[in-house]
Parts: C-alpha cells; sequence; structure tokens
C-alpha cells in the first residue's frame, strides 16, 4: 500500500551544520505516529522541511511523497494546497499562530475560503459547526470573539478548528499541549483523538513528553541528533526498548506508581550539531559503546515486524535488557 | 519523626490586578491559608496547576515577600524582619532554586566566580579556602574545575542549573526552596539533576521544598506531598500513598491526567471547563465548578482541610474518611 507520507533520506543543514542526518519515516492513512526525543534532536525541523517553511538559509535534501507524489521542492503553489489543506499543523504556542486583532471568525473563515469550495452563509455555518466539534461552548457567539477572549486551552482548541477547516489527511501536532497545564492536557489530547477517530485523519505527534506520545500513538519514532533511532509500535517501545537511548529515556522517566527506583539518568548531553561525532551520535554517552561504533553511523534497520533500530549492537542491547528484567 | 524546621501557619497573601480596559483592580488571592510544616532532613512536595500559588507560597516562606497575615517559622524562631542582622543570619541557612538557570547567572561572569560570590558576600573563610570550597561544590555537582572556568553561555541546560545549585550550596544552608528546578531540561538531563538532589539532600541532610507541576518529578523527591488549587491546599499526604489513593477529587482528576507508558486513556477522569481566574474565585469550594462530585453545598461552604485517617488531609465536603479509611 503507499504511504499516505513517506520521508526518505531527508537531510537539513543550517549554514553548513547538519540538523537532520538521514530521516526515514512514513505514515499510512489514518494512523498516529508518536516523535519522541531530547529538544534540538530535529523533531520540529523534520516536519517544517517536509512541508517547505524551514527559512531560505536552510538547505534541505532527500525525498518526500504525499501519497506518492513528491512534494520537497514542488513549487509555492502546490504546496500552498498540500499545507493547510492536505497536511495542516499546530504549534506549542498557538497565540502566536492567530491574529490578536481579527475575530475568531474572521480567521476561521478566511482558512475555509483557501481551502473548501464553500460560498456565503455556507461558511460561517462551518465554521461555527468546527467551533462546535473542538469543544467552545457557545460557538455561536463565540466566533464574534478575539484571541485574547479566550484562556490557553480554549484556543488551542481554536488552533485545531483551524487546522481541521482543510479536512486535512495528515494533522501535525508539534508540542500542542506543552504548554498547558495537566487537566487540560489531558482535554486536548482526549480531543485529538477522538476528531482523529472521527474524521479517518492521519497525525503525527510531536512531544518530549514518552507518556503522551504512548498514550495517544500506534507507533513511535525516537529521535537523536538528527536522526530516528528506533521505530517500533507504542506498546512494544515501552515494553522492551532496544536502542540504548530509547531505554535511556525510558530509564530516566520517574514512576508514578510502585516502589520508587533511581532513575537511570543518561550521562553527558546530546552533541553540538557542529562536533558531531563521527560514528554513531549516541557513542559518548552509551554504556554498551564499542569499537565498531566509532566506525560509520549505523543506519535503521528492520529487527522484527514493523520495528527498526539505528545500532550496531541492538542484538546485545536486547540482551542487556532482558538480563536486567531478568533480575 | 525529627522535629519541624519550617512551620508555615495559615500564610495569607493578596495581591491587586488590573485587568481588562477600564483597569479595575481586583483582588487575587493568591495564597489563602495555607499552613504546612516540614520536618528536618525532609522534602515536601508543592504540586498544583499554574496559578494555584505555588511560587508565592515558596517566596514567602523563604522571607522573600511577607504574608498579608500568618506566619513563619524557621527553626522554631519567627522569620526576622528583613534587612536586620538576625534576618541576614536566617537567610544564610536557607536558598532558593528557581526553573531558569541563565536567568539567575550573570553571562558576563565565570560561573566559579558566581559559586564564590556568596561565600564572598557572607566573609566566609580565607580566600585560599574560598576557592577549595568552591572546587568541592563543583565535584558536590558533579562538574569539575574547568567547567568552573567557563561562562553561563557555554554550558548546557542541565550544567547550568548544576551550578546554580551548587552556589545555593556554598553558605552550607539548611533549607532550599526549589521552584520548578528541572521542569526545563529533558527527562535524561532531569534525571540526573532528579538524582543528585537526591543524593546531596541524603549527604548534607537538606531540608527541601520542592515546587513542580510534575508529579512524576514530585513523587520521585518527596517525602510529603500538597497539592494546591487557587490558593489552597486541597489535599497533604505522604507522597507514595497519595499518588497510590488520592481522595481529594481534584487530585483524582490531576493523578489521572498524568500521561503513562503502557496505560490508555481509557478510564481517565476529565474535568471540564477551564481552571478558574484567580481574580473570580468561585465561591464555597473553589473547585466546585469543575468537580464530577460536586454537591449543592459545595457552592455555599469551603470545605476545611481535615484528618481523615492516616496522615492524609483532605478538604472535600464528601471526603470524611470515616467511610474509606481507618482513623490511624
Ligand atoms: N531556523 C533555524 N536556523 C538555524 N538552526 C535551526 C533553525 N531551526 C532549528 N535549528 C536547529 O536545528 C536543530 C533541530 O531543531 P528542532 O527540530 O527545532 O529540534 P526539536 O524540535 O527536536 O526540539 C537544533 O539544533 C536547532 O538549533
Ligand atoms: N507579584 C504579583 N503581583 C500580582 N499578582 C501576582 C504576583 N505574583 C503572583 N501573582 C498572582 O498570584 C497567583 C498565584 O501565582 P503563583 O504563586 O506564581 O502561582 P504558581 O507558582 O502556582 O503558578 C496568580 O494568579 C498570579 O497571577
Ligand atoms: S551503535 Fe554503539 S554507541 Fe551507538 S547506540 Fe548502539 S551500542 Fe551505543
Ligand atoms: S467540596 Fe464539593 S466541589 Fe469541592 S472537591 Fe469536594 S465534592 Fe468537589
Ligand atoms: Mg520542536
Ligand atoms: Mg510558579
Amino acid at each position: 500500500m503507499t504511504p499516505l507520507v513517506s520521508i526518505e533520506d531527508l537531510r537539513v543543514a543550517f549554514n553548513g551544520v547538519p540538523v537532520l542526518r538521514g530521516v526515514d519515516i512514513a505514515l499510512q492513512k489514518g494512523e498516529a505516529v508518536g516523535l519522541v526525543g531530547e529538544s534540538g534532536s530535529g523533531k520540529s525541523v523534520t516536519w517544517l522541511a517536509a512541508l517547505g517553511l524551514l527559512p531560505r538559509h536552510a538547505q534541505v535534501s532527500g525525498s518526500v511523497r504525499l501519497d506518492g507524489r513528491p512534494i520537497l521542492g514542488a513549487p509555492a503553489a502546490e504546496l500552498d494546497q498540500v499545507r493547510g489543506g492536505r497536511i495542516a499543523m499546530i504549534f506549542q504556542d498557538p497565540a502566536s499562530a492567530l491574529n490578536p486583532v481579527l475575530t475568531i471568525r474572521r480567521q476561521l473563515c478566511e482558512a475555509l475560503a483557501l481551502h473548501r469550495d464553500l460560498q456565503g452563509n455556507a461558511v460561517k455555518a462551518e465554521a461555527r459547526r468546527l467551533l462546535d466539534l473542538v469543544g467552545i461552548p457557545d460557538a455561536g457567539r463565540r466566533l464574534e470573539a478575539y484571541p485574547h477572549e479566550f484562556s490557553g486551552g480554549q484556543v488551542q482548541r481554536i488552533m485545531i478548528a483551524m487546522a481541521l477547516a482543510g479536512n486535512p489527511d495528515l494533522l501535525i501536532a508539534d508540542e500542542p499541549t506543552t504548554a498547558l497545564d495537566a487537566t487540560i492536557q489531558a482535554q486536548i489530547l482526549e480531543l485529538l483523538s477522538t476528531v482523529r477517530r472521527e474524521l479517518g485523519m492521519a497525525m503525527v505527534l510531536i512531544s518530549h513528553d514518552l507518556g503522551v506520545v504512548a498514550e495517544n500513538c500506534d507507533r513511535v519514532a525516537v529521535m537523536y541528533a538528527g536522526r530516528i533511532v528506533e521505530q517500533a509500535p507504542s506498546n512494544q517501545l515501552f515494553a522492551d526498548p532496544v536502542h540504548p537511548y530509547a531505554q535511556g529515556l525510558i530509564g530516566a522517566l520517574p514512576p508514578l506508581d510502585g516502589p520508587r527506583r533511581r532513575l537511570t539518568a543518561i550521562p553527558g548531553t546530546v552533541p553540538d550539531p557542529a562536533h558531531m561525532p563521527g560514528g554513531c551520535a549516541f557513542a559518548p554517552r552509551c554504556a554498551l559503546v564499542a569499537d565498531a561504533c566509532g566506525l560509520a553511523a549505523p543506519t535503521l534497520a528492520p529487527i522484527a515486524d514493523d520495528r527498526s533500530v539505528a545500532c550496531v549492537r541492538a542484538e546485545v542491547s536486547r540482551r542487556a535488557l532482558l538480563g536486567i528484567a531478568a533480575e | 519523626m525529627s522535629p519541624p524546621l519550617v512551620e508555615v501557619s495559615a500564610i495569607s497573601r493578596t495581591y491587586a490586578m488590573r485587568s481588562g480596559m477600564f483597569g479595575r483592580a481586583a483582588a487575587v488571592h493568591a495564597v489563602d491559608g495555607v499552613s504546612l510544616t516540614i520536618a528536618k532532613g525532609q522534602t515536601l512536595g508543592l504540586v498544583g496547576e499554574s496559578g494555584s500559588g505555588k511560587s508565592t507560597t515558596g517566596r514567602i516562606v523563604l522571607g522573600l515577600e511577607p504574608p498579608d497575615s500568618g506566619e513563619v517559622r524557621f527553626d522554631g524562631k519567627p522569620m526576622a524582619a528583613p534587612g536586620t542582622t538576625a534576618w541576614r543570619a536566617q537567610r544564610a541557612r536557607m536558598q532558593m532554586i528557581f526553573q531558569d538557570p541563565l536567568g539567575a547567572l550573570d553571562r558576563r561572569l565565570p560561573v566559579a566566580t558566581q559559586i564564590r560570590e556568596p561565600l564572598d558576600i557572607h566573609g566566609l573563610g580565607t580566600p585560599a579556602a574560598r576557592d577549595e570550597r568552591v572546587r568541592e561544590l563543583l565535584r558536590a555537582v558533579e562538574l569539575t574545575p574547568a567547567h568552573g572556568a567557563r561562562y553561563p553561555g557555554a554550558l548546557s541546560g542541565g550544567q547550568r542549573q548544576r551550578i546554580v545549585l551548587a552556589r545555593a550550596l556554598a553558605t552550607k544552608p539548611d533549607f532550599l526552596v526549589c521552584d520548578e528546578p528541572v521542569s526545563a531540561l529533558d527527562v535524561s538531563i532531569q534525571a540526573q539533576v532528579v538524582n543528585l538532589l537526591c543524593d546531596l539532600q541524603a549527604q548534607l541532610s537538606l531540608t527541601l521544598l520542592f515546587i513542580s507541576h510534575d508529579l512524576r518529578v514530585v513523587r520521585q523527591i518527596s517525602n510529603v506531598v500538597a497539592v494546591m488549587y487557587l490558593g489552597r491546599i486541597v489535599e497533604i499526604g505522604s507522597a507514595d500513598d497519595l499518588f497510590a489513593r488520592p481522595e481529594h477529587p481534584y487530585t483524582q482528576a490531576l493523578v489521572s491526567a498524568s500521561p503513562a507508558p503502557g496505560r490508555r486513556s481509557a478510564g481517565r477522569i476529565l474535568l471540564s471547563g477551564d481552571p478558574p481566574n484567580p481574580a473570580a474565585r468561585p465561591t464555597g469550594c473553589a473547585f466546585h465548578p469543575r468537580c464530577p462530585r460536586a454537591i449543592a453545598r459545595c457552592a455555599r461552604e469551603v470545605p476545611a482541610l481535615s484528618a481523615v485517617g492516616g496522615d492524609r488531609q483532605v478538604a472535600c465536603h464528601l471526603v470524611t474518611g470515616a467511610a474509606t479509611r481507618d482513623a490511624a
């Protein structure tokens, strides 16, 4: 089956400094994929590059296909149809994406006019339906309000309504709840899964929070230093991570119940993109590092159905983990 | 249990906040009748959503700002009046760590100089002894003298937070208030700093007030946890037990909202509505407009924080403990 979106060997450099170093990821129709990894690992840049949203000084190469058709470097007119139409994006800071001096109605209607063939009253009716759909009470009247008249959680709901205006097949949600309080985050995530199910929309959920991704996605990709280092169905990744970085991330998360244990912190810090180590970028922090790791950057290779890992010692790492689990 | 180092009795703090175009001043009850005690060598975790009054509580406990009413006692004595000698002596025994280490450091000075600063200010030890103490502090936070020679801009976020911690420890304080100290850090780095804090606390018998909105981090580090909602403590109890068996409907929603690998969101308690504006606090139980269990009485009467058995205290009309817990 042709994937909805497939990204192959996507590379991005800023002023000659590579920050994406060959990203491969594919999404099927209707699928929810999570993208996790430390800040600066390239989660946002991956999708900004795919949609042609990076500033001019970014050098981008590789392939991005939508329904098999290449969109990387496509003409502006074609990209304008993709962005906000087939693929919509929402961000962590929704307030900055809304115009403070226009009513919500104006902004929703503009988005609708751009991507949908609707006229006159139908536009306004659709705007109201969308606001209703994302759970803004009293939608008819609230359409006439300005962004500052809404709370942070409501503004994020409005952003979701704007994203849905183009009837997208894919929603890229980049840290959509990071700025929100826990109980509001839970509401927004619930809203995202409901609309996704109802509309059969695929979603990429970018988050630094493993729990958020685990609960809301079918599949998870873990990024480190500009590459995907492990990809697996959510439940398998959390039960049995193979890449030492993925293992480290999960071990670093304090448990919310059960006995307390000392956290397994990953030593050191993320490498500076301008001084990337040769070979595996995780080597300076990796407990399993061996000579082979310094030779060449390991490529993402399948280890089971629907699972792949970029680690030359994937087998050893897996055994080490099983050994720990058996203790 | 050891005697309390910090005793907070019924502190309140109200700010006048101008809102809207016409600038009518509204009263924000940032902290309203909060009482806490922290035993020597223990950690009290303070959780709650933004605006619930956690930072204000922290600042009052440290004596950085006075409460409008109520009292803070430190090591059995009331806080001295700001600016006095007694106040300075007390203040040297307590330190604060904030979320943003870059904001807390001077970008123009090498970090070792900044760790040394409190020693210079308080005139502690000879110059040579101070240099040695700086090296010792760097070691304590698992950094090297080479790190000390750098400027804040040349360190990572986690390393900067270690520097802030080293500086806070310079005067050998007994008490630290940590306000969201790891919230800006990535999870792998967060784990390093959390482990370090736990180790240092054990080695130095520190007493901590640990403020965070992150339940996982708070549980990891705290003995006792207090949950705040709109300026009041709604539940308090020992950390593991509180998260395993939350009693207050708000704590239950908060724990249930915390995403966990291996758990799907089915069965989650979803609150309706937004957190209310602190300047327009609902009557009665401030949580009642969002509470799935609210009854008529909740809108009228403020529930008092009362013991429900064990070491747990809950402020809810429906949780009396008799049915669910044995009075210990
Ligand atoms: N416009 C830009 N110019 C220069 N560097 C950038 C730009 N955008 C991102 N970067 C760099 O690219 C890397 C990846 O960034 P990003 O994708 O935003 O990380 P993440 O979303 O995983 O936190 C980082 O090192 C970041 O500093
Ligand atoms: N200096 C101040 N002046 C006016 N209002 C303040 C001030 N400090 C805090 N507040 C208000 O008091 C309430 C509690 O704030 P804070 O203690 O910072 O909460 P938290 O740390 O839990 O987010 C908020 O509504 C905040 O806007
Ligand atoms: S390739 Fe080597 S250094 Fe990299 S993660 Fe695997 S074991 Fe560690
Ligand atoms: S007092 Fe009433 S409104 Fe408040 S938490 Fe209890 S049941 Fe809910
Ligand atoms: Mg990002
Ligand atoms: Mg605060």
